[in-house]
């Protein structure tokens, strides 16, 4: 199976169905000659031509409000924030419009949109260019918010969330978007709402997403030549939440840690715990319950400020041997 | 309702020749001009038998009523196409009847019953009928603006004929996202005629304290719209102002934006004392410029109809009315084990 990039995986998703479904379309800043910010929309403008890759203004809501507008008509589109922190200038869209139409219409309308949003800290691009929204995008009923880890994963919710009824938050990580990983060429979907358990372990189970599913991966290894089996679960989609595989697995190994790279307040990780601590897995739970999330500050620009104002491999590895020795 | 259409003086009105003129250069048939004032008149009873049914207790949230604003329905109605796309604002009965919605189930949406266009989950705020591409109402004050851009898009991406028309207040105007789809919808020369529906106030605000330059339709200049500013409460000047506008936005050569000046009677919704605006204002524009009474007085002056017809008509749309409020009262509540439904498709 080829290797390619968390990138290109989404690319490639993109790609392919762009060639397989002419409703699909993309548009957002940049996105034409440029290729975007990060490079996503590569080579498409020469591929499918500026109706299909439609650079828009700078204007986000109205970015997210085409899209509505298009597929209430059959379209579907994806529309790309050029970084997540802009997804509040569009959020009205989003959360009044897109996410209640299905309802407030009684069935009668679909939003089949995706909006793509680079989020994460790590690249030196201070408090409004860096943050990872998407606890908030959880609150909203009638959205769904997929968050990828790995490009396999990428690769294939893109193409689930692409055709999917409803409108889809894509939440993808800059620090990732040059991991590498093997991505099967042709067509496959991932189900929306299920997690995966990324590393089994019998210990404890550590929730993780995106790029802390992969800090939580190498310190699981190291952690493993100590005899410390830990148990890594990815829920790759957070709304819907896919809590059963979380609890089943808590009630296996008796130890939960979530780790997220959002501001620990009001961030994931809560949701996930709660949804833990009331099912019968509280019964299984030898061990406090533990999250360990980003700093409650704006990420700052300086290097080692940023570095540290995010969960470091230490700082977990530490977490997840005080929990399973009883040792702080 | 009587009342606000018959008693006015001939106060700009303007002269029968005028009239029979203007008609005949549209070429509309009497036919048409009487349609156009029984779409009025059921607007109308719609309005005031809505005010009395939350007077007596019968619709649990609010409404935003269009009573003084018949004509700007009623005008566009007749310029538009029965599949063309409609974008609506919160204030929206008026339009909706006039695109020709099933009444019975605009009626059983607004008291939240289950057979109603939405199955009890909008209400008045956001009645709409996919099927004959009316996209719904919007309860965020220019929220389906930019939308627009999207139906638009989609049209010209599909080489469809149908267009988009998206009908907002003076209020929405000064919403940022007017801007950004004005200017995008100019910039892809899209099929949308956007219309702003100036009812003088925005909530309590008045459109002069609100707006820095007006027209708000002279806006349309800087995102190079063509534009035109008519009076709303005219329904023949609003139908001629529309007709243009959907014939150029259908050519294929771009958006179009046309501003029509009306009033409404009620207050901004259910909580409103209208504390902001003086009585004789509002009895002014009832009195003196209120649009069905203008044109029954012109259709009657030109013997298209006689004062029988005009009665028959408006009682004929009182019972339409009626006969909706039965069949919305007799539907059944949403099923309370049905309220987790339609969060997704």
């Amino acid at each position: 199976m080829p290797e390619i990039s968390y990138l290109e995986a989404i690319r490639q998703a993109l790609w392919q169905e762009m060639k397989r479904d002419e409703r699909v379309f993309l548009l957002g800043e940049d996105i034409g000659r440029y290729g975007g910010a990060f490079g996503m929309t590569h080579g498409m403008l020469d591929e499918f031509g500026p109706e299909r890759v439609r650079e828009t203004p700078i204007s986000e809501a109205a970015i997210v409000a085409t899209a509505i507008g298009a597929s209430l008509l059959g379209m579907r589109p994806v529309a790309e924030l050029m970084f997540m922190d802009f997804v509040f200038l569009a959020l009205d869209q989003i959360v009044n419009q897109a996410a209640k139409m299905h309802f407030m219409f009684g069935g009668r309308a679909n939003v089949p949109i995706v909006i793509r949003m680079p989020g994460g800290s790590g690249a030196g691009a201070a408090s409004q260019h860096s943050q990872s929204l998407e606890s908030t995008l959880m609150h909203f009923p009638g959205l769904k918010v997929i968050n990828p880890s790995t490009p396999y994963d990428a690769k294939g919710l893109m193409l689930a969330a692409i055709r999917d009824p409803n409108p889809v938050c894509f939440v993808e990580h800059k620090i990732l978007y040059k991991t590498k990983g093997e991505v099967p060429e042709g067509d496959y979907t991932l189900p929306i709402g299920v997690a995966e358990i990324k590393r089994p372990g019998r210990d404890i189970t550590v929730v993780a997403n995106n790029i802390m599913v992969m800090k939580t991966l190498a310190v699981a290894e190291r952690l493993a030549k100590d005899g410390i089996e830990v148990e890594v679960v990815d829920p790759r989609t957070l709304l819907p939440l896919d809590t059963e595989t979380i609890i089943k697995s808590v009630a296996r190994t008796g130890r939960l840690l979530v780790v997220h790279e959002a501001c620990q307040t009001g961030g994931w990780a809560g949701e996930v715990i709660a949804s833990v601590v009331g099912s019968p897995a509280f019964d299984y739970i030898d061990a406090p319950v533990r999250r360990l999330g980003g700093k409650d500050i704006p990420i700052p620009y300086n290097r080692g400020l940023e570095k540290f104002a995010i969960p470091q491999d230490f700082e977990i590895e530490e977490e997840i041997r005080a929990m399973v020795t009883g040792k702080r | 309702m009587s009342k606000d259409k018959k008693k006015g003086n001939d106060k700009d009105i303007g002269s029968r020749e005028q009239f029979e003129e203007h008609v005949k250069r549209l070429k509309l048939s009497d036919d048409t001009l009487i349609g156009l004032y029984r779409t009025m008149c059921t607007v109308r009873h719609f309005e005031y038998m809505a005010d009395k049914m939350y007077a007596a207790g019968k619709v649990h949230g609010t409404m935003h009523l269009s009573a003084g604003q018949e004509a700007v329905a009623a005008g566009i109605s007749l310029a538009v196409h029965s599949d063309d796309y409609l974008i609506n604002h919160h204030r929206g009965h008026g339009h909706f009847i006039a695109k020709g919605a099933d009444i019975n189930l605009m009626m059983a949406e607004f008291i939240g019953k289950d057979a109603g266009y939405n199955h009890g989950r909008g209400g008045s705020m956001h009645i709409a009928d996919f099927q004959s591409n009316n996209l719904g109402a919007n309860g965020i004050v220019g929220g389906g603006i930019p939308q627009a851009v999207g139906v638009g898009l989609a049209l010209q991406m599909q080489k469809r004929k149908e267009i988009c028309i998206c009908i907002f207040g003076d209020g929405a105007a000064n919403e940022g996202v007017f801007h950004e789809a004005m200017n995008m919808v100019a910039l892809w020369k899209l099929p949308v005629l956007y219309i702003c529906e100036n009812n003088k106030y925005g909530m309590s605000m008045d459109v002069e304290r609100a707006t820095a330059k007006l027209p708000i339709a002279q806006r349309a200049d800087a995102y190079g719209i063509p534009w035109a500013c008519v009076d709303g409460n005219d329904v023949i000047e609003v139908y001629d102002a529309m007709k243009i506008a959907v014939d150029h936005v259908r050519s294929g050569t771009g958006p179009y934006f046309v501003e029509a000046l009306t009033y409404r009677y009620f207050g901004h919704s259910k909580s409103d004392r209208n504390l902001y605006r003086p009585k004789e204002e509002i009895e002014d524009w009832k009195q003196n410029r209120d649009p069905i009474m203008r044109f029954t007085k012109h259709l009657l002056q030109s013997e298209i109809m006689d004062e029988g017809q005009a009665q028959e008509i408006d009682n004929q749309a009182e019972q339409v009315i009626v006969k909706a409020v039965e069949f919305a009262e007799a539907s059944p509540e949403p099923d309370i084990s049905t309220l987790l439904e339609y969060v997704y498709a």
